[in-house]
This record gives C-alpha cells, sequence and structure tokens, in this order.
C-alpha cells in the first residue's frame, strides 16, 4: 500500500514544507519565547531544503499519484517562485515578529503549510487536488492576515479576506462540479465533453464558474474589491507574502486549465479581456488617489494582475500559446520580487504598529537612510516598468505575446496596457519625488535595517536588476516550463 | 425514479440563494451560513451528476468538500470571535475602519 518512492519524489517540496511546518508547529510550545528566533531559523532551513527537494522534481519527471499531480517544468517554475517567496517572507519578517512582540513560531509554520498549498496548486493535474492545494493556502493565509489578533484593522481584513475567499472557493467547487458532470472526470486531461446535448453548455457553464473563483483569488477586477483592505489591514509582511506566493500560484493554476482543457480558450478569451483592462483601470486609476503607501501598493498589485491576464489573454487567444504563458512566467517573478521588497520596506520603516506608512512620512528618506531608499526606488521603478529593471522586460514580454497574437483585440488591449503605464508612472515617480526631494513634515528618527531584511532586500534587488539586464536564462527557462505544461 | 435535471435544479436554486444571501445579509454568522449553503449546493451537485454518470468518484469529492469545510470553519469562527471581542458587534457594516 505504500506509495512508489518516485510518487514521493514528484512531491518532494511539499513533502519537506509540511514536515517542517509540523516541526514548528510542535516545537513552538517548548521553546520559550525568547528563544523564537530558532523557530525561524528552523523554518528558514526548511523552504531552503524545499528549494533543494525541487531538484528531486527535476530528476523524476512525470505524473504522480495515479495522475493527480504531475511533476514537470512548469511545476518546477512555480514552486521556485513561491519557495522562493516563503524563504524570503521568514527572513525579513524575523525582525518585524521581534517588534511587534509576535509569536514567531506558528507564524512561520502557517507560511509553510501556505507554500505547501500553493506547491500543490501549481502541480495539480487535477481539479480537485488543485482545490485542495488552494484551501491549503488560502486558511492558512486568513490566519495569518489577522496575525496581530489585538489589533482591529487587522480583524477586519481577515475577515474580508476569510467571507470573500470563501465565497470565490464556492463558485470554484461548483464549476468544478459543473465540469465534472460535463465530462465525467476531473483530470485536466481527460476532460472533454461527453455526447450528449447539454454537456458542451454544462462544461462552458463550469469553467466560467472556475474563471470567477480564480479570478477572485488572483484580485482581477470586478472581483477585486476585497484586496485593497486586505492588504492595508494585514501585517505587512503577511501582506508582502498574500500579494505574491498565493497569486503567483492562481495564475499558475489558470494557466494549467487554459493549456490543458480544450475548451477553456475560448470560453475564456473575452473574460481573460475584459478582467485585464477592467484591473488595469481599476487599479491604477484607484492609486493614484492613495495617500498610504501600503494601500497605493495594494491597488498596485490589481493594475499588475490587470498585466499579467494580458498574457493569458494572449495565450488563449494565440496559436503559439507559449509566447503568453512564458511571458506570464516571467512577469511573476519579477513581481514577485518587486512587490516583497516594497512590502518589507514598508513593515520596517512604519514602525511600532506601523503608524506611519502614508507616502508623506516618506519624504527625505533618501537622505536619512540612502540604501533603504535606493532599494524601494528599484522596485518601484520596475513596477513602473522602466528598462534595467525586470518590470521593463516582463512588460515587454506581454507587449510581444499580444502583438504576435495576430489578433485586433489583443492589440487593443497592448494599447491599454501602454496606456496604464503612463498613468503608473504617476504615483510610483510620486513616491520616489517624495523620498529624494521633499523635506519632512515631523521628524522621523532613522530605523537602520537589520541584517536579515537587509539580505532580503538585496536579493531582491539584485534579482531585479539580474533579470532586467540577462533576463535569457529565466525566461528560457520560462519558454521550456510554457511547452512542457500539457 | 426522479430524473437528475431535478437535483441539479435545486442544486443551482440553493447555490442562488446562498450568493442572494451572501450579498444581502449584514451578520457575519449568517453570512457565514450562506457560504456554507452553497457549498451545499456544491455536494448535491456532486452527487447527482455521481448517479447519473453511474460514478462512485463524485461521492468521494464531497467527503473532500466537507473536510474542507470544516477546517474552514473552524478558522472563520475564531474570526468571528476576535471581531466579537474586539469590536462589540457582528455586523459587517460597522466593521469599516479599512476605508478610502
Amino acid at each position: 500500500m505504500f506509495p512508489p518512492l518516485q510518487d514521493l519524489y514528484r512531491i518532494a517540496p511539499e513533502l519537506v514544507l509540511c514536515g517542517f511546518g509540523m516541526l514548528v508547529m510542535f516545537l513552538a510550545p517548548i521553546v520559550p519565547k525568547a528563544r523564537h528566533g530558532a523557530l525561524a531559523f528552523i523554518s528558514l532551513l526548511g523552504a531552503a531544503l524545499a528549494l533543494g527537494a525541487t531538484r528531486f522534481m527535476a530528476l523524476n519527471p512525470g505524473a504522480a499519484y495515479s495522475g493527480l499531480v504531475r511533476a514537470d517544468a512548469f511545476s518546477l517554475f512555480v514552486h521556485l517562485i513561491v519557495i522562493g517567496v516563503a524563504f524570503l517572507a521568514i527572513l525579513g519578517s524575523v525582525d518585524y515578529l521581534k517588534r511587534e512582540d509576535l509569536d514567531g513560531g506558528e507564524f512561520c509554520a502557517l507560511i509553510l503549510f501556505a507554500t505547501a498549498g500553493m506547491g500543490v496548486m501549481a502541480g495539480a493535474h487535477e481539479l480537485l487536488t488543485a482545490f485542495v492545494g488552494l484551501e491549503m493556502s488560502s486558511i492558512a493565509s486568513y490566519v495569518l492576515a489577522t496575525y496581530r489578533r489585538d489589533e482591529p484593522r487587522a480583524n477586519e481584513a481577515a475577515m474580508k479576506y476569510f467571507l470573500l475567499g470563501s465565497f470565490a472557493t464556492a463558485f470554484f467547487l461548483y464549476g468544478i462540479a459543473l465540469s465534472f458532470g460535463a465530462t465525467g472526470s476531473t483530470h485536466l486531461d481527460l476532460m472533454t465533453p461527453l455526447a450528449n446535448d447539454s454537456s458542451h453548455t454544462l462544461l462552458k457553464t463550469g469553467l466560467g464558474l472556475i474563471f470567477i473563483g480564480l479570478a477572485f483569488k488572483v484580485a482581477a477586477a470586478p472581483f477585486q474589491m476585497w484586496t485593497p483592505d486586505v492588504y492595508e489591514g494585514a501585517p505587512a509582511p503577511v501582506t508582502a507574502m498574500l500579494s505574491t506566493g498565493p497569486k503567483a500560484a492562481a495564475f499558475a493554476l489558470a494557466l494549467r486549465i487554459l493549456a490543458s482543457i480544450d475548451a477553456a480558450a475560448p470560453v475564456w478569451f473575452w473574460a481573460l479581456w475584459v478582467a485585464a483592462a477592467l484591473s488595469m483601470f481599476a487599479g491604477n486609476l484607484s492609486a493614484v488617489v492613495q495617500t498610504s503607501l501600503k494601500r497605493m501598493l495594494a491597488y498596485s498589485s490589481i493594475a499588475h494582475a490587470g498585466y499579467i491576464l494580458v498574457a493569458l489573454a494572449a495565450a488563449a487567444a494565440s496559436d503559439r500559446m507559449e509566447l503568453g504563458i512564458a511571458a506570464a512566467l516571467f512577469y511573476l517573478v519579477s513581481y514577485a520580487l518587486v512587490k516583497l521588497g516594497a512590502f518589507l520596506i514598508v513593515a520596517h520603516l512604519g514602525g511600532a504598529g506601523e503608524r506611519h506608512v502614508d507616502i508623506e512620512d516618506f519624504a527625505g528618506l533618501g537622505r536619512r537612510q540612502p540604501a533603504m531608499a535606493a532599494c524601494l526606488s528599484i522596485f518601484l521603478l520596475s513596477l513602473l516598468g522602466l528598462p534595467v529593471t525586470a518590470g521593463f522586460l516582463g512588460k515587454f514580454y506581454i507587449f510581444n505575446a499580444a502583438l504576435q497574437s495576430n489578433q485586433p483585440s489583443l492589440l487593443w488591449l497592448a494599447i491599454l496596457l501602454g496606456l496604464n503605464s503612463v498613468i503608473g508612472a504617476y504615483y510610483y515617480l510620486r513616491v520616489i519625488v517624495a523620498m529624494y526631494m521633499r523635506e519632512p513634515e515631523r521628524e522621523i528618527a532613522a530605523e537602520p535595517a537589520p541584517w536579515t531584511l537587509s539580505i532580503v532586500l538585496w536579493i531582491a534587488a539584485a534579482g531585479t536588476i539580474y533579470a532586467g539586464l540577462l533576463p535569457a536564462r529565466i525566461i528560457g527557462y520560462a519558454t521550456k516550463a510554457a511547452m512542457n505544461i500539457r | 425514479m426522479v430524473p437528475t435535471s431535478y437535483f441539479l435544479v435545486l442544486s443551482a436554486v440553493l447555490f442562488g440563494l446562498g450568493v442572494i444571501a451572501f450579498v444581502f445579509k449584514r451578520n457575519i454568522l449568517t453570512i457565514f451560513m450562506s457560504i456554507e449553503l452553497m457549498l451545499n449546493a456544491v455536494n448535491l451537485a456532486f452527487v447527482s451528476f455521481s448517479r447519473a454518470l453511474g460514478q462512485l468518484q463524485g461521492q468521494v469529492f464531497v467527503f473532500f468538500v466537507i473536510v474542507v469545510a470544516a477546517a474552514e470553519a473552524a478558522v472563520g469562527l475564531a474570526i468571528v470571535i476576535l471581531i466579537h471581542r474586539n469590536r462589540g458587534t457582528l455586523n459587517v457594516e460597522r466593521v469599516d475602519t479599512l476605508k478610502d
């Protein structure tokens, strides 16, 4: 009855993540609170070993557990993103947890569990497995969102995240149920409509409902209303994780469904088109008027979900699907590095209780803390899409995928993307201008970055520049992943 | 034998009622119950398809949904308790510090 060793190799990263998650949970009540740094260290070790365990996946490609999950280049690529995010998020929040006097063990364990769920989503080749992965990641995230238990704003964020997240899950599940009824299977490669009158319509409805569920999870308009509140209310390091890892996993699942079910592309194309256009405008136009940097970054993440949806629409419309998929994957890497870094900076500079998160509070940062200001500038310029940063090439690949598809509707979408980049430039540059050219209205003491945070910021900034200057290797892997998706 | 379409219509109606309750109700617990209603509509759809297709798979899925819904309820109710403790209300309209 024991599963063959090959199958275990193919889910090795999840096994490591869950194992270390449980170990940390077990140790948390035993280890005295003053020594919770050690638990963070164990969790970091777990994340690093999980990164190493992806090697087992790479060496044993193929389907595991009678086709429920697959270890392939695509799954591997997304695994590297989500586990990398978990590693950096834990390392970057060690100091925050100490400052806010929060319990470190459970925090790290929950991040590891959530990451295991995202890994399952990335590898899932069957819809119910994908659902279990989605819930593993979501349930842990709900708890993380209100990790500052006595902070009413964090409670509110968790409530909204939980209610709307479960609502979306119900749509996702109903979609699975209808697709199951139409095809008699939930294995992505076996989902072709049965031979009766109603099953085509049923499958279309099911795929539509699945799209709604996933659109909620990636924070795409018109299902984005929870995003700003949740990202603002949750502790900033948690926001850093929430806005990157789960989003990458949900996009991976959407790409997998898009590529594997033949009926998906025609049903989803216009939905993707509309959601992309709405998300870009909803995100950017609301971000312009924000005074809080944390909330502005939340709106900007809606806009960036819109940019990635353009790549998905290109993948859905084109005969060369791999261009769109590779563009989406590259963008997810560049976006994850940047958003993680930016939110961690907000977490640090916000000070005790995160009181200083307004753009005004960042005035004069260039003089007060030059290194920190330089990192934040790199991240904001990458979000804006300036050359030399990863964000520029990410947008370039999306443009390329949209234009190569030779569809007039995608040409329009590319034009909207360009227009939105211009709107985005306004509010990203406003922060940079405040940091370097304005004097602070009130005196804020400079808080030197702890070494743990510095490492994360340097990795994120170096990664952003590296992907912006020498993208060949990353886009090469992304293309290989895209070819391997079926 | 009752045709499958009857069950599916019932499931769609239940799901629709869940959505309507989710949108219009103001108490967190009621909203939470409407989500449970939606999940049970899904379960009904799974078992009726399972019967129509002559497969057992659909019934196994229901167990997954029930287990996950239970896990979700545990976390959800904990959040509800936190809200009540820190705000003294369960009305979602009065839990609104996070607004522009």
